[in-house]
C-alpha cells in the first residue's frame, strides 16, 4: 500500500515543470478566447458602419419591406429573409429525423457496419459545396421539373423546395456526426437498466437517450442550422434567384447569403449599404437563434434532470 | 531524367528573368468583352512586341472601383463613366470594342433564327405580359413556324448584376415605353417575372433545361450552348439576325485610364490598345464583337494620347 502511495521523483519533476509553463498557458488560452470575443464584436460594429446608410434611408421599414428595386434605389429585406427562412426550415425537418435515426442505428449497429457506414456519412460531409450546388443544377432540378410535370404540375424545378432538399442533404453529416458522440457517450448502465425494466428499443431512444443527450443533440442541430443559413453557392445554383417572397414552395426565392454573392461585385452606394444590412442581419439571426438555444436549455434543466 | 527537369528548371528561370525585365499591365472588369479581351492579352504578350498584359474578368463595377484604387493600369467598364465623374476620379474613358446581346429561346423544333420578335413582343415576353408560347400575337408574327401549344414562357435573366444586363434592359427601355416606366434599365433591375442564372453561363445553362425558357446573353455564350436565337429588327425595320452587322442590340464597351498613369505606361498601353485596333479586329470579328470603325478607334487612341 504505501509502496503505491509514494510520488517517485520523475513525476514530481514533471509536476514542477508543469506549474512553470502554467502562467503564460493560462494567459495564451485566455487571449485566444478574448480574441474571438472581439472578432464577433467587431463584426457587428464593421457591418452595422458599412449598412448605416440603409438603415438611415429606409429606418427599420428596411426589414418588412419586400421592394429590390436598384433602379429607383428601393432596398427592403423581406423576401430575402423569408427565403432564408424556409429553406433552412425545410432543410432541418428533412435533415433532423434523418439524422437521428441514422445515428441511432450506427451507434447500435454491428461494429464493421457501423464504422463503415459512420465514415460514408461524414464523406457526404467533406463534399464541396460547389459540387453540391452542380449537382443539384444538372441532376436534382430536371428531376424535380420531371416528378413535378407527371404529377400534373408545371413547374421549372427550380425554387424553395429543391434549395430546401439540397441544403438537407449538406447538412446531415454534420448533425449525424454530433449525434452519433453525443449517444455514445450515454452511459452503458443507463440504457442497460432501461432495457432491464422492460424498455422498448424506441422509448429507451426516446427516454433515455434524447434526455440524456439534449444538450449535445441540440448542438447538432445548431451546428447544422448555422451551415443552412449562411450556405451560399448550393442555393445560389437552384434556388432562381428571383428576390420576391415565394408564393409556394415550387417557386423561385433568394436568401440573404444568395443575394449578398450575386450583387456584391457591382453594388455600389445605396445598394452596396443595403447588402451590408443584409450581412448585419444574417448575423443577427444566426446569434440570435443561438441565444435562444441557451436560454431553452437552461430553462428546461430542471426537467432534464440536469444539475 | 533529374537533369532534364534541373533544365527544364533553368530554362524556367531564364525566361522569367527576361519576362521580369519586360513591362507588365494589368487591367481588370467587365465580363461582357472578356472572351476577345483574352485572346488579345494572349496574342499581344504572346508576340512580344511590348508589355506583357493581362486582364482579369471582375465585372464593370469591380474594374472601376479597381482602377479608382490604382490597383489595376486600366479597366474595362459596360457601363460608361459620366464625363462629370471621370473628371472627379482623374480617368480617360475611351471606347474599345462592341458586342451584340442576343435573346435566346429553348423552343423544341424551333431552328435559330426562326422565330420572329418584334420590339413590342420582345418586351411583353420579358415584362410577363405574355404568358404562352402560341400566344396570338406571336402567332400572327411567325406562320410557318411550329410554336408549342399551350407551352408556359419562362423568363430567364441574370441574378447578378451585370453589364450584358445594363445592355439589354438600356435596348428595352429605348424601344419600350412600358419597359421604360415599369422597369427601366440598369445593371440590375427589378425584374417583373421569371427566375434568375448566376453570370452568362448561368442564363444559358437554364435555357437549356427549362422547356419554354426565354433569356438574353453575350452572342459567343450563346454559340457555345448551342442555343436558338432569334430574329430582331434593326433601325430600318428589317429583320437582322446577331451575325449581321445590323443587329440591333448591340453593347459597346469602355476602357478607363488613370490620367496620372507614368507616361512611359502610357505609351505601352497606347501601343497595346493600337494593336488590338488593327491586328486585333480579325480576332474580335472571329468571336462575333464588332471592332470599332478606323475613325472611331483613332478617335479613342487620341483620348489615350492627350
Amino acid at each position: 500500500m504505501a509502496q503505491t502511495l509514494a510520488i517517485d521523483p520523475p513525476a514530481q519533476a514533471s509536476c514542477a515543470r508543469r506549474f512553470s509553463v502554467d502562467g503564460p498557458f493560462r494567459k495564451l488560452c485566455l487571449g485566444c478566447a478574448l480574441a474571438v470575443g472581439v472578432l464577433m464584436v467587431g463584426f457587428f460594429i464593421q457591418l452595422t458602419a458599412a449598412s448605416w446608410e440603409a438603415w438611415r434611408t429606409f429606418g427599420f421599414g428596411f426589414l418588412w419591406s419586400q421592394e429590390w428595386d436598384p433602379v429607383a434605389g428601393l432596398f427592403g429585406a423581406w423576401p430575402a429573409m423569408v427565403g432564408t427562412l424556409e429553406t433552412t426550415a425545410i432543410a432541418l425537418a428533412v435533415a433532423l429525423p434523418l439524422a437521428f435515426v441514422s445515428a441511432l442505428w450506427i451507434v447500435d449497429a454491428p461494429p464493421v457496419l457501423s464504422r463503415l457506414l459512420g465514415q460514408a456519412i461524414d464523406l457526404l460531409a467533406a463534399i464541396p459545396s460547389i459540387i453540391y450546388g452542380m449537382w443539384g443544377l444538372f441532376v436534382v432540378c430536371p428531376l424535380m421539373q420531371e416528378l413535378w410535370w407527371r404529377l400534373g404540375i408545371d413547374t421549372n424545378g427550380f425554387g424553395v423546395l429543391t434549395a430546401g432538399l439540397i441544403l438537407a442533404l449538406m447538412i446531415l453529416p454534420y448533425i449525424c456526426a454530433v449525434m452519433r458522440d453525443v449517444l455514445r457517450m450515454t452511459p452503458p448502465m443507463l440504457r442497460e437498466s432501461a432495457f432491464g425494466v422492460g424498455c422498448t428499443r424506441w422509448e429507451v431512444a426516446r427516454d433515455i437517450l434524447l434526455r440524456y443527450g439534449a444538450r449535445g443533440l441540440l448542438g447538432g442541430v445548431f451546428i447544422g442550422l448555422g451551415r443552412a443559413l449562411g450556405e451560399t453557392m448550393a442555393v445560389l445554383f437552384v434556388a432562381g434567384n428571383v428576390i420576391a417572397v415565394p408564393a409556394s414552395p415550387l417557386e423561385g426565392c433568394t436568401t440573404i447569403a444568395a443575394t449578398l454573392a450575386n450583387n456584391f461585385a457591382e453594388a455600389d452606394g445605396l445598394q452596396r449599404a443595403a447588402l451590408f444590412a443584409l450581412g448585419l442581419i444574417l448575423l443577427t439571426m444566426a446569434f440570435a437563434i443561438q441565444v435562444a438555444a441557451q436560454y431553452y436549455l437552461t430553462l428546461t434543466k430542471a426537467k432534464r434532470g440536469e444539475r | 531524367m533529374k537533369q532534364m527537369m534541373m533544365l527544364t528548371l533553368a530554362a524556367l528561370v531564364a525566361a522569367g528573368s527576361v519576362k521580369a525585365e519586360r513591362l507588365r499591365l494589368t487591367g481588370a472588369g467587365a465580363s461582357f468583352p472578356a472572351p476577345v479581351y483574352q485572346v488579345w492579352t494572349y496574342g499581344y504578350t504572346a508576340s512580344e512586341q511590348g508589355a506583357a498584359v493581362n486582364y482579369q474578368s471582375v465585372g464593370s463595377g469591380a474594374g472601376r472601383n479597381q482602377i479608382k484604387e490604382k490597383t489595376v493600369d486600366f479597366a474595362g467598364t459596360d457601363d460608361p463613366v459620366s464625363a462629370a465623374d471621370c473628371e472627379a476620379w482623374g480617368l480617360l474613358q475611351f471606347p474599345m470594342v462592341r458586342g451584340p446581346v442576343v435573346p435566346i429561346v429553348n423552343l423544341p423544333q424551333v431552328k435559330t433564327g426562326e422565330l420572329k420578335l418584334t420590339n413590342e413582343l420582345l418586351s411583353k415576353l420579358f415584362l410577363g405580359e405574355i404568358t404562352t408560347w402560341d400566344d396570338p400575337q406571336i402567332a400572327a408574327l411567325n406562320p410557318g413556324v411550329k410554336l408549342p401549344k399551350g407551352l408556359k414562357v419562362t423568363v430567364v435573366h441574370r441574378s447578378d448584376s451585370s453589364g450584358t444586363s445594363a445592355i439589354f434592359t438600356g435596348y428595352l427601355s429605348k424601344v419600350s415605353d412600358a419597359w421604360r416606366e415599369q422597369v427601366g434599365a440598369g445593371a440590375s433591375v427589378k425584374w417583373p417575372c421569371g427566375l434568375g442564372g448566376q453570370k452568362n453561363p448561368g442564363v444559358c445553362n437554364n435555357v437549356t433545361k427549362i422547356r419554354g425558357a426565354i433569356g438574353y446573353t453575350e452572342y459567343t455564350y450563346a454559340l457555345e450552348a448551342k442555343l436558338s436565337t432569334v430574329a430582331l429588327q434593326n433601325s430600318t425595320g428589317a429583320w437582322s439576325e446577331p451575325t449581321q452587322g445590323d443587329w440591333p442590340i448591340l453593347g459597346t464597351t469602355y476602357i478607363l485610364v488613370r490620367k496620372d498613369t507614368p507616361a512611359e505606361r502610357k505609351a505601352a498601353l497606347k501601343d497595346y490598345f493600337s494593336w488590338c485596333f488593327t491586328e486585333g479586329a480579325a480576332s474580335a470579328k472571329q468571336l462575333h464583337y464588332t471592332p470599332l470603325s478606323a475613325e472611331e478607334s483613332a478617335q479613342a487612341l487620341k483620348v489615350l494620347g492627350e
